[in-house]
């Protein structure tokens, strides 16, 4: 098959075989899960259950919120402890409303509506099932899988991509679900497939991979999917990127890959549509890479979702040399962590204790405007640029140079020979965007309350004048019939 | 006699009266619009944190150009970029210290239920009666301090917004040096 040409990119060193060598291992149940209420994008899931519950493996214990949101299972049986705040795995190193559930070792199922012939179901019988689940793309996005579903089979999609890139260094959990689960993994794509009405499937792989391609050609033989290998590149495995490198087409700035008539979702993903439309089984676990130069034993895990980061730490046999930097999913865009009891959510893809020399932190120097950041990006902007507006404060400036095209990849800030934080500035520019389009409308709202209430005095004025007129009227009145019939009993 | 006297003053009097009628037609001194423009902009709470007699006040000021773009606290930065776009003055954000944003909040141990908070709230932020404890609706607080000055129990202060999972974002990177 004909690939297209990726603009830019970066090669950073793999690290893969690490943790790609050893097969999946299953880890021990922990005694405590932490279930964070906020797990995927947008509203965060409604608790339904009450502390002291007990609660069986799979049952729903928060339900979906509004339009974009998910519902969250218990991955084991067990009560309900608490429902609180709790160290969540998020930048801020903010809190995060959590629930506790205490396991009771049993694994207790609840009952799950297997499907004998999934293929039989109506498209939007497998998106609802799929909504039912909890599912959302296990890339790292998270976002609620079934309502991606919905809007692409709305939009007319004719395109499914399966992402099976897995750019970033170090991260091998969707190489190994496609070599250890290919046939799961092609019945779920084809169940998308499905969901979506798609004409064609393709599962992008990149050759670094081989024996994850080879599993894969040989699950979906006599299918109509199609795997395709890629070259090995960062970052290959970004959504706009593998769209790119397969169809030739490019995502429309501000657009979604529906708006030229495409779906991508994460062979991970496939694997979860696939366990919860055949065995009814909720997301509740995912495969996590431990990996990284401090640690004895970097593996894979399979883990519950709610798993304190520091069992998956050990299981993986602890330090072998102090770790310097702790990060949740691949080191180009993950997020750094200090605290080992953040749990696992849905979307975290891997956890890595980095050494000193893996990290390599220097400090930043002035731009020589070398523009290596140019070439490296993938998007085409100018990253140097975009940063010396931010730097003085110009978002706007920054704005118009393309800052809302960027995806946050991380390959400009690794190839700057002077060490700047390049993403640093646009993540920062992006999300203060932001909170002035929330200044902007919580101003409008105010605005519009301060009007309400100089009208309704002005109304409450005005109908106090009215009735003061109105009583001073009926008291002339009585007045004059007074004198009136006073007038009359002095005549007579 | 009598009657030229009523007849000229009167015929003076019409005269006199259509001129000025008529003058104050043709030669009406409009208002400056660019103020009703510029009120437009503001956050109309009416809070008075500028020190100008309400939003219509600060926008006359403005147009006047007798104040400076960075006036509105409640307002904050989205309000000096437009006021800066209106008025075709540079904006200097990298000079404007970004105030913490504030909020209202109750003590509730203290509060006496006295109503006199929410009489004064410009956007009808605090909800409360007569011997009931009150609260702050954080979505409609403009931190315009009103409530804070009229508390007899120094109940309703101004706090920090607390900074939720939603509304964190990344800071600035720190400079780099030459």
């Amino acid at each position: 098959m004909k690939l297209f040409n990726l603009r830019g990119g970066v090669h950073p060193e793999g690290h893969k075989a690490l943790s790609a060598l050893h097969v999946i291992r299953e880890l021990p149940l922990p005694k405590h899960l932490y279930l964070s209420l906020q797990q995927h994008i947008g509203a965060p899931a409604a608790p339904v259950v009450q502390v002291g519950d007990r609660v069986l493996k799979g049952q729903v214990i928060a339900t979906a919120q509004g339009n974009v949101s998910a519902a969250i299972h218990a991955p084991t049986s067990g009560t309900i402890t608490a429902l609180g705040d709790w160290v969540s795995p998020h930048p801020s190193g903010l809190t995060a409303p959590t629930m506790t559930l205490a396991s009771d070792g049993k694994e207790q199922w609840i009952e799950t509506p297997t499907v004998a012939d999934p293929f039989a179901l109506a498209p939007a019988d497998i998106a609802a099932r799929v909504g039912a689940a909890g599912i959302v793309g296990l890339g790292g996005a998270t976002f609620p899988a079934a309502l991606k579903l919905n809007l692409s089979r709305n939009s007319g999609v004719q395109t499914l991509i399966m992402n099976g890139g897995e750019c970033e260094p170090y991260l091998t959990c969707d190489n190994l679900i496609m070599r250890e689960r290919a046939a799961q993994v092609i019945e779920g794509i084809r169940l998308i497939a499905l969901a979506v009405e798609a004409k064609t499937v393709l599962v992008g792989i990149e050759d670094n991979k081989p024996d994850a391609i080879a599993a894969m050609q040989q699950a979906a033989k006599g299918t109509s999917v199609k795997v395709v290998s890629m070259p090995s590149m960062y970052p290959m495995g970004s959504e706009k990127q593998i769209i790119q490198v397969l169809t030739g087409n490019e995502i429309p700035a501000g657009g979604r890959p529906a708006d030229i008539g495409v779906l991508v979702h994460n062979v991970a993903t496939a694997y979860a549509v696939q366990q919860a439309i055949r065995f009814g089984r909720p997301l509740i676990s995912r495969i996590i890479t431990v990996s990284g130069g401090a640690l004895n034993q970097p593996c894979n895990v399979e883990a519950l979702i709610g798993t304190p980061v520091q069992e998956l730490i050990d299981f993986a046999g602890g330090y072998r040399l102090p770790a310097t930097r702790l990060v949740l999913g691949g080191p180009m865009m993950g997020q750094q962590f200090t605290n080992t009891q953040v749990p696992v959510l849905k979307g975290t893809s891997g956890v890595l204790a980095l050494t000193a020399s893996e990290v390599g932190q220097a400090e930043a120097s002035p731009c020589i405007r070398c523009a290596t950041c140019v070439r490296a990006c993938p998007v085409g902007l100018l990253p140097l640029e975009m940063a010396a507006h931010i730097r003085v404060s110009d978002l706007t400036g920054a704005v118009e140079l393309g800052l809302r095209d960027c995806i946050a990849c991380g390959s400009c800030s690794y190839v700057c020979p002077a060490h700047i934080p390049l993403v640093h500035y646009f993540n920062y520019a992006k999300g203060d965007l932001a909170a002035q389009e929330r200044s902007k409308l919580k101003q409008e709202s105010t605005k519009k309350l301060a009007e309400a209430r100089t009208e309704r005095i002005a109304r409450i004025e005005r109908a106090r004048a009215e009735a003061a007129a109105k009583r001073k009227a009926a008291r002339e009145a009585k007045e004059r019939a007074a004198a009136a019939a006073k007038a009359a009993t002095e005549e007579a | 006699m009598i009657l030229p006297a009523i007849i000229s003053l009167t015929v003076l009097g019409v005269v006199f009266g259509l001129l000025l009628g008529l003058a104050a037609r043709y030669f009406k001194v409009e208002g400056n619009p660019l103020v009703a423009e510029i009120e437009q902009l503001l956050p109309g709470a009416q809070c008075g944190q500028c020190g100008f007699p309400g939003c219509t006040g600060a926008a006359q000021a403005l147009a006047e150009g007798n104040a400076p773009i960075t006036l509105c606290p409640p307002g904050g930065r989205a309000v000096v970029l437009a006021l800066s776009a209106k008025l075709g003055i540079e904006a200097d954000l990298a000079g404007v210290k970004d105030v913490t944003p504030m909020m209202a909040e109750v003590k509730e141990e203290i509060c006496i239920g006295c109503t006199r908070c929410f009489k004064v709230c410009p956007t009808d932020a605090i909800m409360g009666a007569a011997q009931q404890i009150h609260s702050v609706f954080r979505e409609a607080c403009t931190a315009c301090g009103k409530c804070e000055a009229v508390c007899p129990t120094e109940s309703i202060k101004l706090q920090p917004i607390p900074t939720t999972l939603q509304s964190w974002h990344w800071h600035k990177p720190q400079e780099v040096t030459a």
